[in-house]
């Protein structure tokens, strides 16, 4: 690793100091150790002892009175789990909606806020125009503010009356209530066709607990609220990676396919859309692992109303615990979730691990000197 | 206005960008940025503007970013009728403390894995790979487990020292002491001076890029933090500003309007962050990339 190369020649000791070197590094082991205590005390901690704790209590039926590691807290094993997947009834059902709800979320998100990023990355870095750095801190500012207050903004563009009906307004197009409906935008797209009510094929069942009706409900109208707000607030952030990735775009190979007669476009599906790929990965699997964690805007902006159908697995377990005090039931929730977010996290790493393996030393000496 | 590039620009390439056809691709690309522009500023301005406003007249209009009157009277309520002062102190004490307890932690141990030669600190570093991968999130019923268990729940202490390190700004502040030449620091040692000595009048002085990047993170990260008070504290005393906000919205005051007063709040709550976006942009452009690349 980098660490090794760069460390190993600089402390071969040279000559006359070997032996004093050799006392100094006796030092280390302790120094090392003393240094790094407090990052371990509270990591192991508030980190890695209260996971834990938390995965004894998901075999538990704790209900939040006294200690959840004495005798009188009933022992269930794996109950709480299998009756997320396995038992019907309305654990499964609220947690399998949460699930759809996240999955259509992620479904429109990921690839909008990818897009938007691009584009606004594109735009940005385009030589022609003036000012654009105003306009990148633009772009950007949404993403560094607090997700609370930006969400306490979007409650009001998105109120009954609110700006974005306004617009909407201006379109001729009546807007929504959209805090209040719950239908979702696969079934209204399905009314625009035809398709009223649902066919009894699709309604009499379907996988774990809901029907196919209910499972391809789209998200809902509230949904799409949040789904606005965070796609708006996101797409600064993966821009700032798409820019770093533009400008490492060898200028020469732009202009030798331009004296080749390739068009605009194909020099951006041929030349920049290959060479900017791992970044779009990047931008992807980050997608991906945020996407499954929203919280914040669910808890302020509707609170898995209306009908449940903003309910995600996140602010599922956080309400089956504080609200319905049934905490073992809500941290087996989060170890679901735990591992829906480990699996896209690893396969990330696997992938930037192969494709930078060799690059490794110079990603880092690349980055860190900027700006000293 | 470039204060966002990291790199300096491309130079301009010897192209035709004169004649109709570029005229018309330029304005064309004015329009496209003043429309995100405004997409991505005007949500600001309809705040500020409607914060000042009247509750009927935020009501009636609320694309306009004039307040017809202007009125204080959202803000009056604002000190007047909720805890927000309370709820600002302890956001300010909170995030004072752990940006110190973050940037020093982090940087102490940072330097012990890029530099130190101690027994396991390859595993270590490992394991801060490691709790980085953990999701934020999933945290939120194991520590209010341990702060009740502990007895720590719903005081200042449970609501600062969790926070006090975290794996990405040891990360971060490794990444840059391996960058800085192993030189300067043998000279110091050669001369005497102990391995705090060295790390504190040698080599955190050059790391300052470094440390004003993680200072940043801190602060925005701390200031903006909502689910850990969430689960940390339940006494309105304690609650930080994002907690107060909040329960401003969903608690009892959540289903009446009042809009200027809560656009207001959200707004006061969003000046320290964003005064120190425009001050320190370039901070905030390489803690994204950083934290992007630690994955």
């Amino acid at each position: 690793m980098a660490t090794e190369a760069l460390t190993a020649p600089a402390t071969t000791p040279a000559g006359p100091s070997r032996r004093r070197r050799r006392g100094i590094r006796g030092n280390e082991n302790i120094a090392g150790w003393l240094f790094v205590a407090p990052v371990i005390v509270i990591l192991g901690l508030f980190l890695l002892l209260p996971i834990l704790m938390a995965l004894w209590v998901s075999l538990t039926d704790w209900n939040g009175q006294g200690s959840p590691f004495t005798a009188d807290v009933p022992f269930v094993g794996g109950k709480n789990y299998t009756r997320l997947f396995t038992e019907d009834g309305l654990d499964r059902r609220d947690f399998m909606t949460s699930i759809r709800n996240n999955m259509y979320y992620v479904g429109i998100v990921v690839p909008a806020q990818t897009v938007l990023a691009l584009g606004l990355a594109l735009i940005v870095n385009n030589r022609m125009l003036k000012g654009k750095g105003f306009f990148r801190s633009a772009f950007y500012f949404p993403s560094v503010t607090s997700s609370v207050a930006i969400s306490v903004v979007f409650l009001f563009l998105f109120a009954n009356s609110g700006a974005v009906n306004k617009l909407l307004g201006f379109l001729g197009l009546d807007g929504p209530e959209w805090f209040a409906d719950s239908r979702g935008v696969l079934h209204l797209l399905l009314g625009v066709v035809g398709v009223d009510s649902p066919p009894a094929a699709l309604t009499s069942g379907g996988p774990l607990g809901l029907t196919w009706w209910d499972w391809l409900s789209g998200p809902s109208v509230a949904m799409m609220s949040i789904i606005c707000l965070v796609i708006w607030t996101t797409s600064g952030t993966f821009m700032l990676l798409y820019l770093a990735a533009l400008q490492n775009v060898p200028v020469a190979l732009d202009e030798a396919s331009t004296l080749d007669g390739a068009t605009r476009w194909q020099r951006f599906r041929y030349v920049t859309l290959p060479l900017i790929k791992p970044t779009t990965f990047l931008v992807v699997t980050l997608g991906l692992i945020g996407c499954w964690q929203v919280f914040d805007q669910v808890y302020v902006m509707s609170q898995g109303d209306p009908a449940k159908t903003t309910l995600t697995p996140a602010y599922l377990s956080y309400r089956t615990a504080f609200r319905d005090f049934d905490y073992g039931s809500g941290a087996a929730i989060s170890f679901v979730l735990f591992l829906i977010i480990i699996l896209f996290t690893l396969l990330q790493r696997r992938v930037m691990a192969d494709r930078d393996g060799s690059r490794r030393g110079r990603w880092w000496r690349r980055r860190v000197p900027e700006g000293s | 206005m470039a204060v966002l590039t990291d790199r300096p620009a491309a130079p301009v390439a010897p192209r035709a960008d004169r004649g109709p056809r570029a005229r018309v691709n330029r304005i064309l690309g004015y329009a496209v940025l003043i429309f995100f522009g405004l997409v991505f500023l005007y949500p600001f301005v309809i705040q500020l503007g409607n914060s000042f406003k009247t509750e009927p007249d935020a009501a009636a209009n609320p694309l306009s970013p004039v307040p017809d009157p202007v009125t204080l009277a959202g803000f009056e309520r604002i000190f007047a009728g909720t805890n927000f002062p309370l709820w600002l102190g302890n956001s300010l004490l909170v995030t004072v403390l752990v940006t110190l307890g973050r940037v020093f932690f982090d940087s102490l141990a940072g330097y012990a894995l890029a530099r130190l030669r101690f027994r396991g600190r390859a595993g270590l570093f490992a394991a801060v790979i490691a709790v980085m991968a953990v999701p934020g999130v999933v945290l939120l019923i194991p520590k209010f487990l341990v702060l009740k268990q502990l007895g720590l729940y719903d005081s200042y202490a449970g609501l600062v020292v969790p926070l006090l390190a975290d794996a990405a700004g040891v990360f971060i502040m490794k990444q840059f002491f391996e960058s800085i030449p192993v030189s300067v620091e043998e000279a110091a040692r050669i001369d005497g001076a102990g391995v705090f000595r060295t790390f504190w009048s040698v080599v955190l002085p050059m790391a300052r890029p470094a440390l004003i990047t993680l200072t940043i993170l801190s602060f925005q990260g701390s200031w903006n933090e909502f689910p850990h008070s969430l689960v940390s504290v339940q006494d309105p005393h304690l609650f930080t500003l994002p907690r107060g906000l909040a329960d401003l919205v969903s608690g009892s005051l959540g289903k009446g309007t009042q809009y200027p007063l809560k656009l207001g709040a959200a707004l006061l709550a969003t000046i320290p962050v964003a005064v120190l976006f425009v001050i320190f942009q370039r901070y905030f452009v390489r803690g994204a990339n950083e934290g992007a690349d630690k994955g």
